[in-house]
């Protein structure tokens, strides 16, 4: 096991590296020079435009520019914001929780509606509900999401006026950020109406945000079910005489979880894809929306902080997901080894 | 030493022969390629009427000029955010309504499938040659090349697709050719993968070193003798990747990082209407559906064409 943790963290490693080169490049691939650029409309005078590129270190040799970008980074200074003049890391992390908590949600819903529907699909193959939920998956797949939610937004928020439009909380509400998570810092609060409201405002957005991982986990969950009911040992345990419950539920079930596990863990660099159009769509405080907001503004160190971040976490969530199942699978850990 | 085929032969030919007298008549010719890939497919109807969807939206493309009522930036200023022809309130010289500055919607939506289509087809042919040149090279080369190469594609696969692209798009500013270009390079890992690890499988075939002893070059093995047996999962994957590019693209538009307005891409256009979303309903419905129904008719005939192509599936 442990000679499989070290080879895959040995792929990390050169993977993290090349992000960062990545977010290092994206500055200064930019067409023009970069003091010019933070300067704006204003423009700069020649005296103060050789000292500023200085002061950046701009004027030093490309590699050795990379190396103080590395040195900064591992002492968590991703750089200053142009528009907020705060710390990149903190803009980041003050959004951070509201994409974490809506991913989490949108997560959650298409595991539990995604993983059952895929088991019972694959078990009643060819019937009814299989048809149906195979044409709704691939609709949910082939589903432009930013449209997707709009129209949620005329049908339920408009039409039915069951939902809010846009936000996380009514605006009348003060809660204090204790964790970041609304419904937890509601609930530590003990203000119920105010975690109603916080509750109505991700649904939404959570429903809109898991359209694609529920198609894609219903999906895989059937084909993994199929494959795994024509196996020996599942005929072997109907042999036996057990319950058909048991047989699909335990037999069946933890086998074909297996690939779908590492869907759920693919599911997560697609998740923060989505939210950037989600949180765009519902107005959600997320990182999402603050990226393309940075991109807008042409606020560089922001939009370089965050796809540093947001790649170095699709990476680590990967990385646990590989891990996670080589401790599932012991054929994965001993197979290529 | 016995093929997996003798084997199976062996095995099962005596019984087969009993059970079906058929199997002893002599062979039939066999079918043309096209005829056969063909026969799989039509089993999958939903395939066919997703090429059939896809043909329509192709003839609505080229036709835009003869099919469309109006104009695409035609403006008619007495007839803003007009319903539907069905709806109150609606006529039927605006079948699908107007929008904010009075243009015919369905003008829009016809003239916008011409922009859905070529970014799909660019997108994908670009990805695909650059894919396959460099899954071959890294195939063939292996070594030191190889390692960059797939090192270089698994740090592109580790950022988000729309993330990636978004990036790309900052670095080159915001136009529909730059989204393209964005879309081809994060569709980049996924077609040097798959041609890097078929040319991998398809090297080690006795064709190939025969192609080698006859003398054939570097070039001459890779294109003209491995590249022909690469292609079916290629082709799969660039149906999906068509589709998966026009909703990039229109996803990048609706952020207005793509298309800009007055180009009527169905993206840009519902970027245009998100403002009207709780007054004029059809502003934002139709050019969704549009790409929805494109979108869809493309994953399903993607399913067919998989099934068609992947000889695992098929029973002969």
């Amino acid at each position: 096991m442990l000679r499989f943790i070290l080879r895959r963290l040995g792929l990390v490693i050169p993977t993290f590296f090349g992000i960062t080169v990545i977010a290092f490049g994206l500055v200064r691939l930019i067409p023009g020079d970069p003091i010019r650029l933070m300067a704006g409309i204003h423009g700069v005078s020649p005296e103060r435009h050789a000292e500023l590129m200085h002061q950046y270190g701009f004027d030093q040799p490309i590699w050795l520019q990379y190396l103080d970008f590395l040195n900064e980074l591992f002492h968590g200074n991703l750089g200053i914001s142009l528009v907020t003049r705060t710390p990149v890391l903190m803009d980041f992390f003050a959004r951070f929780p509201a994409t974490l908590e809506l991913s989490i949600a949108a997560m959650l819903f298409a595991i539990l509606v995604g993983v059952p529907a895929g088991v019972i699909a694959g078990v009643k193959r060819g019937s009814l509900f299989d048809h149906t939920v195979m044409g709704a998956a691939l609709g949910g797949y082939s589903m432009p999401i930013f449209w997707w939610g709009l129209l949620m937004i005329v049908i339920f928020a408009g039409l039915l006026g069951w939902a809010p439009v846009s936000g996380r909380i009514d605006a009348f509400y003060f809660i204090d950020s204790i964790t970041g998570f609304m419904l937890i810092d509601t609930l530590l609060q003990g203000n119920t109406d105010a975690f109603i409201s916080a509750v109505q405002h991700l649904i939404l957005p959570a429903f809109v945000l898991s359209t694609i991982p529920l198609a894609v986990i219903a999906r895989q969950t059937r084909s993994a079910m199929l494959e795994v009911l024509g196996e020996d040992y599942v005929r072997t345990a109907r042999a036996k005489g057990l319950s058909s419950r048991r047989v699909i539920g335990l037999h069946a079930l933890r086998n074909a979880l297996i690939p779908v596990v590492t869907v759920v863990g693919l599911q997560v660099g697609l998740l923060f894809a989505g939210a950037i159009l989600t949180e765009t769509i519902f107005s959600w405080p997320g990182v999402g929306k603050w990226l393309v907001d940075a991109v807008y503004r042409r606020d560089y160190p922001s939009v370089q902080g965050g796809v540093l971040l947001i790649a170095t976490m699709v990476m680590l969530v990967n990385l646990s997901v590989d891990l996670l199942y080589g401790l599932i699978d012991p054929r994965i850990r001993y197979g290529r080894a | 030493m016995s093929t997996p085929l003798d084997t199976r032969a062996g095995d099962t030919g005596i019984d087969t022969a009993i059970d079906t007298g058929a199997a002893l008549e002599p062979t039939v010719p066999a079918a043309h390629p096209l005829r056969e890939f063909w026969s799989y497919f039509a089993e999958n109807r939903g395939a066919v009427v997703g090429l059939v969807i896809l043909l329509l939206v192709c003839l609505m493309a080229l036709l835009a000029n003869v099919l469309a009522p109006y104009g695409a930036d035609d403006q008619f200023r007495d007839a803003l955010l007009q319903p539907p022809g069905w709806a109150e309130g609606g006529s039927w010289a605006f079948p699908l309504g107007t929008d904010a500055v009075g243009r015919d919607i369905l003008s829009r939506i016809i003239y916008g499938s011409r922009y859905s289509l070529s970014v799909g087809l660019i997108v994908v042919m670009l990805s695909l040659s650059c894919g396959i040149l460099c899954g071959l090279i890294a195939g063939y080369a292996g070594g030191l090349i190889e390692s960059l190469i797939m090192r270089l594609m698994d740090i592109m696969m580790a950022v988000p697709s729309l993330l990636l692209a978004i990036v790309v798009v900052a670095i080159l500013g915001p136009s529909l050719t730059n989204a393209m270009i964005a879309i081809a390079i994060v569709y980049l890992p996924q077609f040097t993968r798959l041609a890097r690890a078929a040319a991998i499988s398809e090297m080690r075939r006795d064709y190939v070193t025969a192609s080698r002893v006859a003398g054939a070059g570097p070039m001459r093995v890779m294109f003209n003798t491995i590249l022909p047996n690469c292609m079916p999962p290629l082709i799969v994957q660039a149906t999906l990747s068509f589709s998966s590019a026009i909703l990039d693209a229109a996803a990048l538009g609706f952020l207005g990082l793509g298309a800009q307005p007055p180009t009527p891409e169905w993206g840009t256009m519902l970027a245009d209407a998100r403002e009207f979303v709780l007054s004029a309903w059809w502003v934002v419905t139709f050019p969704g559906l549009a790409i929805l129904i494109t979108v869809l008719a493309v994953n399903i005939m993607g399913d067919g064409l998989r099934d068609a192509l992947d000889p695992k599936m098929k029973r002969s």
